[in-house]
């Protein structure tokens, strides 16, 4: 296929019309994604979650500048961003305004930015946002920056994708309560007070660092099989994760922030953690693409007369939802339905 | 099939109300808008539009330049093998201009005053259109 070469040898055209493909679900798409997928392995993935407006586009752009840059003994680093913003509920629309903060970057050629709208899915990222990726990897980018939507507390599939996870907060974004909560902070691999230069930093540092001390290394495996947090087997040595402050639309502790993500990367590494990060990765995946290969294929064969039959039945408050699903499921088995009046 | 669409303000003027107007309008007709802001260069809006695989770019200027920017970035585009984007253009562009632009290819062009609607309808005829096609 003309555009899996294309792609694999880093052609913008093909790989953005590409990435439009999988964006849609478009099928040619699905079938070059088939064929890249034996190249994908070799980025290193970023994740960056937090807040709306606490600045991760800044971040991403500063962190993306600095991985350009050759410095000592690393050298300039290919990268490829991808920012996901919230599509409307109500009109199915999106302004997609993460390039806004991301100027500096463009001009270089070993920068790919593309925006995305969540298009309803609610875990912080689309669910087209691995296919990127993999597009993207295939397409020989050395890293991959993840920009999640603002996120609160619930939006943790990031973590799931990327080897190192960045937390983003500001000041003045709540007190030690919020940070004891379950949710965003616990996936944090690195975390970061950004707008460090505003009022309130002090207090957003303290509540912070007080979290930190009481966490233990999470278990990014709990993450897939829901392993309670003790009962999961303790690392020999884990990972605690730094707190960092920085001040993006300055670059002040930047430097600091890339140099912390190299020592995680180091860790993942060295401790064996990224081939089980991959591995939980791509497990993730599986039962993803189970969930819908199944869903599709059923909705495609169900006869519509007898959905609309079950459907009426649970409106009239014969059949409980949970009924009414076994019975459109058995009726697909071509089993006779059962426990239907 | 969800239409996108760059909305970028090339130039030195730095008055962004009228796109991001228009920016808020195509959004809540279910487009998705990638918003790049002020003083962008032709190469910065071609390159995103490239990225991004739009399929349509609206320029945003009231300098007065629109004869120098527009046509560098509909050559920008064509180069880049987006000869199928359609341009629009909204600002303060006199009539012989609006009609000179037009002939090089732009899709619209809208003055102040424009009903957002217009544009909103514009668009989702001309991309139909080409998706048939």
């Amino acid at each position: 296929m003309e555009l899996v070469a294309e792609v694999l040898a880093g052609k913008r055209r093909a790989l953005a019309r590409l990435l439009t493909w999988i964006e849609n679900g478009a099928p040619q798409g699905q079938a070059v994604l088939d064929q890249l997928f034996a190249h994908t392995g070799r980025a290193y993935l970023i994740g960056v979650t937090g807040s709306p407006g606490s600045g991760k586009s800044s971040l991403v752009n500063q962190i993306a500048r600095l991985l350009r840059a050759p410095s000592g003994d690393s050298p300039a680093r290919s990268v490829a961003v991808v920012a996901v913003d919230p599509t409307s509920p109500f009109s199915g629309g999106a302004v997609l305004g993460d390039r806004v903060r991301m100027r500096d970057l463009s001009g270089d050629p070993g920068v790919f930015i593309r925006s995305m709208a969540s298009r309803g899915a609610l875990g912080g990222l689309a669910r087209t946002t691995s296919g990127f990726v993999q597009a993207l990897d295939a397409a020989g980018f050395e890293v991959i920056l993840i920009e999640t939507v603002g996120a609160g507390q619930a939006e943790v599939d990031i973590a799931r994708l990327a080897h190192t996870t960045l937390v983003v907060e500001a000041p003045g974004m709540g007190d030690d309560i919020q940070a004891i909560k379950a949710g965003i902070l616990e996936i944090a691999d690195i975390i970061v007070i950004n707008k460090a230069d505003r009022p309130g930093v002090e207090n957003a540092e303290r509540a912070l660092r007080a979290m930190l001390e009481f966490s233990r290394p999470a278990h990014k495996h709990a993450l897939v099989e829901k392993i309670p947090l003790q009962a999961a087997e303790e690392p020999e040595v884990g990972w605690k994760p730094p707190l960092l402050l920085t001040v993006a639309t300055q670059g002040d502790g930047v430097a600091e922030l890339v140099q912390a993500i190299n020592c995680h990367a180091e860790y993942l590494r060295e401790s064996g953690e990224r081939a089980g990060r991959d591995r939980l990765r791509l497990q993730a995946e599986l039962d993803r693409q189970v969930q819908e290969q199944l869903y599709t294929g059923w909705r495609e064969r169900i006869p519509m007369p007898r959905y609309q039959e079950i459907l009426e039945q649970l409106l009239a408050r014969r059949l409980s939802p949970s009924q009414a699903a076994s019975s459109l499921i058995t009726t697909q088995m071509g089993e006779p339905p059962q426990g239907t009046p | 099939m969800t239409i996108r669409v760059l909305i970028a303000k090339p130039g030195l003027d730095g008055h962004d109300r009228g796109a991001k107007v228009i920016a808020r309008a195509l959004r809540d007709a279910g487009m998705e808008v990638i918003y790049t802001g002020l003083r962008q260069t032709p190469e910065m809006i071609a390159e995103a539009a490239l990225q991004e695989d739009v399929d349509a770019v609206g320029l945003s200027i009231l300098s007065g330049a629109h004869m120098v920017l527009v046509p560098r970035v509909l050559d920008l585009l064509r180069a880049n093998g987006q000869e199928n984007v359609h341009v629009f253009v909204g600002g303060i562009i006199p009539e012989a201009d609006a009609a000179r632009l037009r002939e090089m290819g732009v899709a619209g062009v809208y003055g102040p005053g424009t009903p957002t609607g217009a544009v909103v309808e514009d668009l989702q005829r001309i991309v139909a259109r080409q998706t048939e096609a």
